[in-house]
């Protein structure tokens, strides 16, 4: 049991400290389901995860985890309005086809979203690019031919996008390449963050 | 988790004849003061009576899912699933395979001797639904001394009765294994059905179901119903890549002999199963399959059905089924979710077809050990 708890990422530690127990929690291209599987043990929490790659499908599995074999592209139609207390999308913003349109159903089917990704605005991707290539790093560790990662977005970009829809940040957390919050993150955060990690209610009224 | 290497086979089996002595009403308003059930049985059932699984067959199974019998080369037809350690593994699970009521392998059915007239049921045979099929395999359960399964698992019309099972006995079973099923027939499927009973029925050799009585089998009606059955139970793509379209000779000969390969194959498939099957088991066994509706005793809502359930599931759907595809598999996973019950769901990448939840897939038998390592574990097997 603690050996799940220490293998837990820190980002993922830090999003497990967000859910109240008991809560129901739909966690989206959840991999092999350490989180899912830590939010059980730790804090009751029931739920399912949306997973594509049959590997990780048959790792939830060996687990004890719910997993539905899903694509995120798909949608989520088939899960009812506002039957989640928590809706999570942990590093996959990034590789979706329209994640506007993600954000906006994972706001309808739960009451909150949390939702996390790599910065583009990071100072190595953007001293890479002043260098005149793409990026390749820890968080983003693809060649630009071959990247899952088509939807790529900084801090800024991100916090313009919930402006405009609507969509509230209730919690914000940027986080360094070893996944804590330095001194350079509060002296500049959208220079050094590396993953951002939101806490999005939707529209008011809406 | 065991490499191929450690696989093996259950052996040579000995189906037993089990007397079931409680009543059985039926859907029909019929009674069953008693019946037969010709079971297999692999593995040993540990002293807690907590290790046993229930094994449904579809349409035309039967009670021999695994090992050999003493007088055929051919193994049970889920014997690359079923053994030590195989994916329902045989050397931690006590597996119980049956005939169901109204097969025509040994259990009573259309083709055995009603008690009660001394002659064959033949068509007098009551009709059966996936409800009777639960509470007649409830009474097998009693018998065996299980209180509750471990799991109980099922492919296409097998995986019906797990549903019915969840819904209808819902601490009886720990784990339910639904595998390229539907939550209710679709008129297409009900119309594949109607003309493989039509087909059936207008054999003039079919004498009102009577046919024992006149020395004959009506061959012609059911070897086109399994014609076209083989044919929903297979992909285009995988016809088009077993058979093509090639001639069997170098030239048409303009007549309706056996031209293409597959129109041999499907003869072959008819003509093989006219030997084993009973016409009247083949009708029954059709009728359940549509009649097959959990949702239809709780105001037709799926959700509200599967909220009597206690099991967790486990849904799996072949990609290129298109006889139970995978969206109606969906369409299950979408009700126990909204039901807030258990569920995992494994959609297998295939090409063979309906067909394929008898393959060993590699996707699709990792699923299975996975989760029923994970059973075994939960259970002490």
């Amino acid at each position: 049991m603690n050996a799940a708890v220490n293998e837990l990422r820190p980002d993922l530690a830090l999003i497990a400290g967000w859910i109240t127990p008991g809560a129901r929690v739909l966690d989206l291209g959840c991999g092999d389901g350490a989180l899912l599987a830590h939010l059980a043990e730790q804090r009751g929490a029931r739920g399912y995860g949306l997973e594509i790659d049959p590997a990780n499908v048959a790792a939830c599995v060996a687990r004890g985890v719910n997993v539905i074999q899903a694509d995120l592209d798909d949608g989520l139609r088939d899960f009812e309005t506002g039957s989640f207390d928590y809706v999570l999308l942990t590093q996959t913003l990034q590789a979706l086809q329209r994640p506007d349109e993600a954000i906006e159903e994972i706001l309808r089917v739960g009451r909150t979203a949390i939702v996390t990704f790599p910065n583009f605005g990071h100072w190595r991707v953007r001293l890479a690019l002043m260098n005149g290539r793409m990026p390749v790093t820890k968080t983003l560790s693809s060649a630009w031919y071959d990247t899952p990662n088509i939807h790529l977005c900084t801090v800024a970009d991100f916090e313009a996008l919930c402006a405009v829809r609507g969509w509230q940040v209730h919690e914000r957390r940027l986080l360094n390449r070893a996944h804590r919050e330095g001194w350079t993150i509060r002296l500049a955060p959208s220079l050094f963050a590396e993953v951002a990690l939101y806490q999005l209610h939707g529209r008011v009224g809406g | 988790m065991s490499a191929d290497a450690s696989e093996s086979s259950v052996g040579t089996v000995i189906p037993q004849l089990i007397d079931i002595d409680a009543p059985l009403i039926l859907d029909c308003g019929r009674l069953l003061p008693r019946h037969q059930l010709m079971v297999e049985t692999y593995g040993s059932l540990n002293a807690e009576a907590s290790n046993a699984i229930l094994i449904c067959h579809a349409l035309s199974g039967d009670h021999h899912a695994a090992g050999y019998h003493d007088d055929e080369r051919k193994p049970g037809w889920w014997d690359n699933c079923i053994g030590p350690g195989k994916p329902i593994d045989t050397s931690r699970f006590f597996v119980v395979s049956l005939n169901n009521l109204g097969g025509c392998r040994g259990s009573t059915g259309p083709n055995t001797v009603d008690p009660e007239t001394g002659r064959v049921w033949g068509p007098d045979f009551p009709l059966l639904t996936v409800r009777d099929w639960v509470r007649s395999q409830g009474l097998l359960a009693d018998r065996l001394g299980i209180a509750q399964w471990a799991a109980i698992i099922g492919g296409s019309l097998g995986g019906m009765q797990v549903m019915q099972w969840a819904v209808d006995l819902p601490r009886r079973i720990r784990h339910a294994v639904v595998i390229a099923a539907a939550p209710q027939i679709s008129a297409q499927n009900i119309a594949f059905n109607e003309i493989a009973r039509q087909a059936i029925l207008s054999d003039p050799d079919f004498h009102g179901g009577r046919y024992f009585e006149q020395g004959v089998v009506p061959g012609r009606g059911l070897r086109l119903a399994r014609m076209l059955g083989h044919i929903t139970y297979l992909s285009d793509a995988a016809m088009r890549a077993k058979f093509g379209n090639d001639l069997k000779a170098p030239q048409p000969s303009f007549n309706f002999d056996v031209e293409f390969e597959v129109e041999s194959y499907l003869r072959y498939q008819g003509e093989a199963f006219v030997d084993r099957f009973d016409a009247n088991t083949y009708l029954l066994m059709t009728k359940a399959l549509d009649y097959f509706d959990p949702a239809r005793d709780y105001d037709d809502s799926l959700v509200t059905a599967f909220q009597q359930a206690q099991a967790r599931f486990l849904v799996i759907a072949f990609s290129s089924d298109w006889r139970f595809s995978p969206a109606r598999s969906r369409e299950i996973v979408k009700s126990l979710v909204d039901a807030g019950r258990d569920v995992s769901y494994a959609l297998i990448d295939s090409e063979l077809g309906h067909d394929d939840f008898l393959m060993p897939l590699p996707d699709y038998h990792r699923m299975l050990r996975n989760y029923l390592s994970r059973v075994a574990d939960e259970v002490g097997a």
